[in-house]
């Protein structure tokens, strides 16, 4: 069994080298990944906006259409944190082999970690960037104060990646993921203030969105997007970073057992 | 001071050395008790059955398998505590190829560097002697998919290189490649070897490790059985001459039996008789014409046969 001493947490700047490797083969796609990063919540703002819009009126005080492009932009940056710290990672560790090649240089299991987060984070702020232009042309937000949203959304993608990354491996397969997504990300994004705030839900539901990031999350981003007051702000990033440094020092854990047998 | 010991030849201090090594999985001790010392510029060559350790030596050595007892120490670092350190000075040329799908031949090389810590702006002149190294300059804008095993093999001993290493370490380099693209690679390897680096490799076939190691162990149940040069080994683990008989019937294995000094063994559905003297086999089988027989010098495989016996590892 491996032994993990203090300094095997530590990361360093070969991170940085992992955080560029997955930067290189997003811009191979670029076209692909900017594409999806638009057309989602293009979806979601026409389908569920417009469709509700008209039955639902105002939200919380809010247009329908505000409220809902204010949650999508942290929601968007859970799907597509979730889906690269899932799917990508297992494809880089199982598969491909990626992290055996990049272990036989000097990184460790460490630089891998936090290399993997920071990219799974700066993705989520490409996704939430993405929401904030199609929302801002559609009017349902303000500058600048929206632009707050990006920093929330990169502490967000943090948390999500530390909450989804120590995961992978104790995955067998990619269906391993289907469950967790189905059950945990996919009543998260439905309970968590996305769609109606949370006091809707009964005491019990309320309390566990309140245990998972992306309550917190919503609850920095709408009052930024729609510049109303902010409440709690500092729970609600100690939630987030509470995530990402749990994520990250379980997953140096995980990682480094089923890397390093 | 600094003069004099810039004149000296370095103290040998080895590149590689484990002291009573041992890992076991699942309470079975898969390396149990390995020493062994590799020099500076040497060509080591770790031979042994599937199962016998090798692979787990080699994931020890790059601190990606920790022990649960004894030292490893590489290029003067202890591992795997400072693993990192020494895998800065090593190139790795795994079992499998873990080649980076993602990218292109010329983009897996300068990735890789980037692990190293190497900069972008030297990378260019290195990347393409690398390429040129193994003769990839044609392919190096083709996807990893496109390109046949042989060249992965090559691509992948380029990787290896990035760093400039003066250790490179190859898990079975040449397993499952065919014969030319093998002699490519034996080619290149010597070339490394003529450089100065230190190679330390594993291998299934005895022909490779005849030809390029200066120094086999040989391995099985997780220790070293027998250690030295191909020819020492040979000299002190094999008779001189060997006669392979496909088919033996009962009296005739009596009767080769019975010659002096003769030692008779089976292997699969054949039978080999090693002696020091000729002759008497000759004598004896000019009685059977009928028989078919092979003579030969002994080599290496009869060495590593003998001492990892010839039942089957699987």
């Amino acid at each position: 069994m491996i032994e993990l001493t203090a300094s095997d947490f530590r990361p360093g700047r070969g991170s940085l080298a992992v955080w560029r490797r997955n930067v290189r083969v997003w811009r191979k796609l670029i076209r692909v990944s900017i594409v999806l990063n638009f057309g989602e919540p293009v979806i979601y703002l026409l389908a569920l906006g417009y469709g509700l819009q008209r039955f639902v009126g105002a939200m919380d005080g809010l247009p329908y259409m505000v409220f809902l492009a204010s949650g999508l932009l942290v929601s968007a940056v859970m799907h597509t944190t979730a889906f690269e710290a899932m799917y990508s990672v297992y494809t880089r560790m199982e598969p491909q082999k990626t992290y055996q090649a990049i272990l036989a240089t000097p990184l460790r299991v460490a630089d891998i970690v936090a290399g993997e987060l920071l990219w799974c984070a700066t993705k989520g702020v490409i996704a939430s960037t993405a929401i904030l232009i199609v929302a801002g042309c559609m009017g349902l937000i303000s500058f600048p104060g929206a632009l707050g949203v990006i920093p929330v959304a990169f502490l967000t993608g943090l948390a999500f990646a530390g909450f989804v990354m120590p995961l992978a491996p104790f995955a067998r397969s990619y269906d391993y993921f289907s469950y967790f997504y189905t059950l945990v990300i996919v009543p998260m994004f439905m309970c968590s203030g996305v769609f109606y705030p949370i006091d809707s839900l009964p005491a019990a539901g309320q309390w566990a969105a309140s245990l998972l990031p992306l309550y917190h999350a919503v609850e920095l981003a709408r009052p930024l997007a729609t510049q109303a007051p902010l409440s709690a702000p500092l729970v609600h990033g100690l939630v987030l970073l509470l995530y990402a440094g749990a994520g990250y020092a379980l997953s140096v854990r995980f990682y480094s057992r089923r890397l390093l047998q | 001071m600094r003069g004099r010991s810039s004149v000296c030849v370095p103290v040998s201090d080895p590149v590689i050395e484990f002291a009573h090594v041992v890992k076991q999985y699942d309470g079975r001790r898969v390396v149990d008790g390995l020493s062994l010392r590799i020099e500076q510029g040497q060509c080591f060559g770790l031979l042994g059955p599937n199962g016998a350790g090798k692979t787990t030596a080699i994931r020890m050595l790059l601190g990606m398998t920790h022990p649960e007892s004894g030292s490893i120490r590489v290029l003067g670092h202890a591992v795997p505590e400072q693993a990192h350190r020494a895998r800065a000075g090593m190139g790795v040329v795994p079992q499998l190829d873990n080649l980076d799908p993602d990218f292109s031949v010329r983009e897996n090389l300068s990735v890789y560097a980037s692990f190293f810590g190497l900069p972008d702006n030297t990378l260019d002149d290195r990347v393409d002697w690398l390429l040129e190294f193994a003769e990839l300059t044609h392919k190096q804008h083709a996807r990893i998919g496109e390109l046949s095993g042989g060249m992965q093999r090559r691509l992948t001993l380029a990787r290896a290189l990035v760093n400039n290493p003066g250790l490179i370490v190859l898990d079975e380099p040449t397993t499952g490649l065919d014969p030319q693209v093998r002699h490519v690679m034996w080619s290149r390897l010597r070339d490394l070897q003529q450089s100065g680096k230190t190679l330390l490799l594993t291998t299934h076939y005895m022909e490779e490790a005849e030809r390029l190691c200066d120094v086999l162990a040989i391995m099985d149940h997780g220790r070293i059985i027998a250690h030295g040069s191909p020819a020492e080994l040979v000299r002190a683990h094999c008779e001189r001459n060997v006669f392979e008989f496909p088919r033996l019937d009962a009296p005739q294995q009596a009767a080769l039996d019975a010659l002096p000094e003769v030692r008779l063994e089976r292997s699969g559905t054949s039978w080999y008789a090693y002696t020091e003297q000729a002759d008497p086999v000759h004598d004896w089988a000019a009685g059977h014409p009928q028989l078919r027989m092979l003579h030969r010098h002994h080599n290496l495989e009869d060495v590593f046969l003998r001492l990892t016996r010839r039942d089957l590892r699987d």
